[in-house]
């Protein structure tokens, strides 16, 4: 089967400023996309040219296996919505939802017939006679999911959906995104610059920065193999650690040296690293430096160091320690003993590690 | 001690605030007497007959009201050879200014739409242009606006008139037209397009519904502008195409014998009526729309 989406080498130019260079994305029908990355990387540029609303310098885009690169919005089978929502101010929520319809010309009953599924799906029917500027942020949003719902496309396009809403009920609307791709089977694309919202949807997700892709994968590979410095820093939160450490190798594997301030160095010892350069970037997730004793392996070895700091958080505290000049951070149990200013013996996890090269910031493992 | 300070001078305080406050509202009345005063004498003379305006004073209430200089202002005034009063002037104008004013209040609709919602290569310089065009004084385009309403056969008629202020209030209308749309987000237009509007059917479903502020104070701005204009309408029309405003001269000029100062100030009225009207009626919605655009943004 062909794939649902698929682009091709795509470029995309403002006069001589290039915004996106050569992407290459495909997805197959029933995938989640989220198009993830800082602010200015291109994300939303990228879903305006699948939507068809910003013209395509170079590359093809085929949707549904058929060749979409040249063909006006209203034709590619799509529906989108908006950070704004883009409700039409002066319509009623049912003659929003109903006017994409009512423009390609499909007959009333068919109309009323399709808003009251879509009403009683996303549990809009009280609201249908109200005019936009009278409902709340939530329930704009489910108006602006009806008129998306409504059309039954072949991809879905989202355009950072939830920025505009409370915490709360951005973590409420997100389950509701992800039941609705469970229910409905349906192919989707979403813009997001919250890497939490990436995680939690995707079952595919392309990372960007200044109009390139950094990585596609799924959830997991790009959070447990990122494949360079700046996934690695940007997936994940708090951050991976990202520590400055040396090589040397001894036939089989290599002893990895972390130097410190005011202690004598860590050394730990990868038996699975080969080929490493003598400068590396090492690379943990808190998560996988613990407290030692609290998990054990062949990968796992411990260092004495000092506790800068302590943060609890609830169901974990996050404990800060300088090491080899950066603040790492390491997730500990919430009922840990260590003080800041004290000090505290810390298991590191190699299993989970990797490895970047420190001027280029590709991975290394 | 200290607390008895502080008492008399927070009293001085407060009396000096009320003077303060006399001083402005009778300035403001002042003020206020002294721009209503010609309307004033206006109203009284027009209601006045000659003869108590030659041995009466100028600011007196009229010891009879008659209504004899409106009815003679209206229907038998002589402008000129003619003495019909304003009456066929007054539908002249109607049927000028009501067209100008729909055309060029649509027209700056769409181009306001186009420049702040249709982003193309070269729309700010358009957009400059046009604005240049709304500070071009109207005496240096006369010479040429005749030829070219004798070119297209226009010359003295009705709709050469309706041309010329069309032509020339697009400027106007289209900078309010503009600086409204902007303020709307542009994922609107997008959300349309995705939904398969066109670009008439996006202009018409969903940003004219939302432009009633603006369009009110296009139509008033355009009305008072069209009825009250002079000088295209002295240029450019011919007897029986005069406008209210150019019959008006005609009647205040050309008496001859007494001057009839209660039909002219009659007459005066009349012609400024329409616009006052407009005012009256749609007045609170200019202040709105003039604002709407900058509180919205």
């Amino acid at each position: 089967m062909a794939p649902i989406l698929d682009i091709k080498n795509l470029y995309k130019n403002y006069g001589s400023t290039e915004i996106l260079k050569e992407i290459n994305i495909s997805i197959e029908a029933g995938d989640f996309l989220v198009l993830v990355g800082p602010s200015g990387c291109g994300k939303s540029t990228l879903l305006n040219c699948i939507a068809g609303l910003e013209p395509i310098t170079g590359g093809t885009l085929h949707i549904d296996g058929r060749d979409m690169t040249h063909v006006s919005p209203k034709d590619r089978d799509i529906a989108m919505v908006f950070q704004s929502y883009a409700l039409y101010p002066t319509m009623s929520v049912a003659k929003n939802i109903t006017f994409g319809m009512k423009v390609r010309g499909e007959d009333a009953q068919t109309q009323e017939r399709k808003l009251k599924e879509v009403a009683s799906q996303l549990k809009i029917e009280q609201l249908l006679n109200r005019r936009p500027g009278q409902l709340s942020g939530g329930q704009r949003q489910r108006v602006a999911m009806g008129r998306a719902l409504v059309r039954d496309p072949k991809l879905f396009l989202f355009d950072e959906p939830l920025s505009n809403l409370d915490a709360k009920l951005r973590v409420e609307m997100r389950s509701e995104i992800k039941k609705l791709h469970q229910s409905l089977g349906a192919s989707m694309v979403y813009v997001t610059h919250d890497q939490i919202e990436a995680m939690t949807l995707a079952t595919k997700i392309v990372v960007m920065k200044g109009g390139v892709v950094q990585q596609i994968g799924t959830p997991a590979e790009i959070y447990n193999t990122p494949a360079n410095l700046f996934v690695a820093d940007f997936m994940g939160s708090p951050a991976m650690n990202l520590i400055p450490a040396k090589v040397r190798q001894n036939g089989t594997g290599a002893e990895i040296e972390i130097t410190r301030a005011n202690d004598a160095p860590i050394v730990l010892r990868d038996d699975g690293a080969s080929n490493l350069p003598s400068d590396v970037i090492l690379g943990l997730r808190p998560e996988d430096i613990s407290e030692a004793g609290f998990r054990s392996g062949t990968g796992v070895q411990e260092a004495e160091c000092l506790v800068d700091m302590v943060e609890p958080a609830g169901a974990d505290t996050y404990v800060v320690a300088e090491i080899g000049g950066k603040q790492v951070t390491a997730r500990l149990h919430a009922e840990t003993t260590a003080t800041a200013g004290g000090k505290l013996k810390f298991a590191f996890d190699l299993n989970k590690v990797s490895y970047f090269e420190p001027a280029s910031g590709k991975r290394l493992n | 001690m200290a607390d008895l300070t502080y008492s008399h001078t927070s009293s001085r305080g407060s009396f000096g605030k009320l003077i303060l406050r006399w001083i402005l509202y009778t300035l403001l009345a002042v003020f206020a007497l002294y721009y209503l005063m010609p309307l004033f004498v206006m109203v009284t003379t027009s209601l006045k007959s000659l003869e108590e305006i030659r041995t009466g004073s100028l600011i007196a209430l009229p010891r009879e009201i008659t209504f004899d200089a409106w009815k003679t202002a209206w229907s038998g005034a002589c402008t000129g050879i003619q003495c019909e009063g304003l009456q066929p002037y007054f539908w002249n104008s109607v049927l000028l200014a009501v067209p100008a004013v729909a055309l060029s209040t649509l027209i700056g609709a769409l181009n306001g739409y186009v420049i702040a919602q249709w982003q193309f290569r070269g729309a700010n310089l358009i957009f400059s242009l046009m604005l240049f065009g709304c500070f071009i004084p109207f005496q240096v385009v006369l010479l040429p606006m005749a030829r070219l309403l004798g070119m297209m056969g226009l010359a003295g008629s009705i709709p050469g008139l309706i041309f010329v202020h069309v032509i020339y209030g697009i400027g106007f209308t289209t900078l309010f037209f503009r600086n409204y749309y902007v303020t709307i987000p542009a994922e609107l237009v997008k959300a349309a397009k995705v939904d398969g509007a066109n670009f008439f059917r996006i202009f018409w479903s969903i940003f004219l519904p939302l432009s009633l502020p603006i369009i009110v104070v296009t139509v008033i701005w355009q009305f008072t502008q069209i009825w009250n204009d002079f000088l295209f309408g002295v240029s450019f029309s011919q007897a029986g195409t005069q406008p209210i405003t150019v019959a008006l001269n005609n009647i205040v000029n050309s008496t001859t014998g007494v001057k009839e100062y209660n039909v002219d100030m009659a007459a005066a009225i009349i012609a400024a009526l329409p616009t006052l009207f407009v005012y009256v009626f749609a007045g609170k919605y200019f202040i709105r729309g003039l604002t709407a655009g900058s509180v919205k943004g």
